[in-house]
């Protein structure tokens, strides 16, 4: 007959002496926070900084030629969305089967740079289309060349669509270089792979908590950017 | 080149199309059952509308990969645990689209189908649902799209997949292997894309077709 009591006992000992598995281990987050931590977030800016650039210097220009020779931009956005289609990992499988290409950051680049076309050229010729005839004929009017109308007129009244664009591709590239981890580029994303890898719940989650707060950060900085850019409507609000 | 093809015909190859087209299809389906009666109850109210865009803006900023990682510790290694964290991505999109969508119907509209003498569940069912049809679907395929792309990722908690011959050609170095699971993983979500933009467009009414048509 065994004894209720001892036996409870038994179990709660048993159960005390299995180590509960805590999700968060401040003390590592503590220790890894200027060697481990800083760098995968300065790494990860890096990445979708530059992507960004890139994408921009090549999309806005782009924008401006679809949005002129109407008849290149279907192709264009057919091709950019079969791009932006392609999952991330296959993308990166498939650029560093290239050869010349090795794995690093700049197959991850190639990828996010080609993720952020479709939007990016979208918005800038659909921010390029809503400006009113009107006020381009009234340009003209007033004397300006081309040049100064593009620059003076059309991008600034396009500005709030582009910069929805590049919101919009900002926030996709962050969480799309945490994948990037996978082929060695570094970043938020090495953290929730080792955290996987080693079973260590607090690596995954200030890795996944870093990327997201990025993310937000990101767009709502984007956000204030363009009201920034903006003073006309600010003036108006007031 | 037949490399790649030597890859598509081994035995495991159709195992793991299986288990990342059921990943994804359970997972949209599941999401579709919660994301559109969610909608559906908060299309009258202006907070549970604000709410849910909110709640899927946020819900976009997660990384994919990081929703999949989150849940692992939880849940622990597996099929269940990717498709749990697959549900959880494909209900923004399509719980944004369908009560911005719904919302979206002309006041005008819904009074003149009332002054019709139109049902309140009359209105919805052959008004507001029919006007909203297509920006409902297109939010199904935007998830559809990012499941399927998601699934790929599976494989780093064990769920299975294309996934795994991506890892498998990295890990052994083999060029065949690697391409042969990225291009099979590429081709399924084109499909997608496509096949769910052709459904997009045959759920638009006809008449909403014809308006488009003259707005252009």
């Amino acid at each position: 007959m065994v004894d209720p009591g001892a036996f409870g006992l038994a179990l709660l000992q048993d159960l005390s002496s299995i180590e509960e598995p805590r999700l968060i281990e401040w003390d590592w987050i503590r220790e890894n926070f200027w060697e481990d931590i800083v760098p995968a977030i300065q790494g990860h800016i890096f990445l979708s900084f530059v992507s960004v650039a890139i994408a921009l210097a090549i999309s806005l220009p782009t924008g401006v030629l679809v949005s002129r020779y109407r008849k290149a931009y279907p192709p264009v956005t057919f091709v950019t969305g079969i791009l932006y289609s392609i999952p991330s990992l296959a993308l990166f499988g498939i650029l560093i089967s290239i050869p010349g290409i090795t794995i690093g950051p700049t197959p991850v680049i190639i990828a996010l740079v080609a993720y952020s076309l479709l939007v990016l050229i979208r918005n800038t010729v659909a921010g390029l289309d809503a400006v009113p005839a009107e006020t381009i004929d009234a340009a003209r009017g007033m004397g300006l060349t081309n040049r100064q109308i593009l620059f003076k007129v059309e991008f600034p009244l396009a500005l709030p669509v582009i910069v929805a664009g590049i919101r919009i591709a900002t926030v996709t590239i962050i969480g799309i270089a945490t994948i990037g981890a996978y082929i060695a580029a570094g970043g938020l994303g090495k953290m929730i792979f080792d955290g996987i890898n080693r079973s260590f719940p607090t690596m995954i989650i200030t890795g996944a908590v870093l990327a997201t707060a990025l993310a937000i950060f990101a767009d709502l900085s984007l956000l204030a950017l363009e009201r920034h850019l903006r003073p006309w409507a600010r003036r108006r609000r007031a | 080149m037949g490399a790649i093809l030597d890859v598509l015909k081994r035995p495991d190859f159709f195992e793991l199309l299986r288990q990342h087209v059921l990943l994804s299809a359970v997972a949209l389906v599941i999401g579709i059952a919660i994301a559109l009666p969610v909608a559906l109850a908060i299309r009258n109210t202006t907070l549970g509308a604000a709410l849910a865009v909110n709640i899927g803006n946020i819900g976009r900023a997660v990384p994919s990969l990081a929703i999949l990682a989150l849940c692992q510790p939880f849940l622990g290694f597996g099929f269940d645990t990717a498709l749990v964290a697959l549900t959880a991505l494909a209900i923004p999109p399509i719980l944004i689209n369908a009560s911005t969508g719904l919302r979206e119907v002309s006041r005008d509209v819904i009074d003149a189908a009332r002054g019709m003498g139109l049902s309140g569940g009359q209105i919805l069912t052959r008004i507001q649902l029919p006007i909203a049809a297509p920006v409902i679907f297109a939010g199904i395929r935007t998830s559809a799209v990012q499941v399927v792309a998601s699934a790929t990722l599976a494989t780093f908690i064990g769920g299975g997949g294309l996934g795994n011959l991506i890892v498998e050609g990295t890990q052994r170095n083999d060029t065949a292997i690697l391409l042969a699971g990225s291009l099979s993983v590429a081709v399924l979500a084109i499909l997608t894309e496509v096949g769910f933009g052709a459904l997009e467009k045959g759920m638009t009414p006809k008449g909403l077709k014809i308006a488009q048509k003259r707005g252009r």
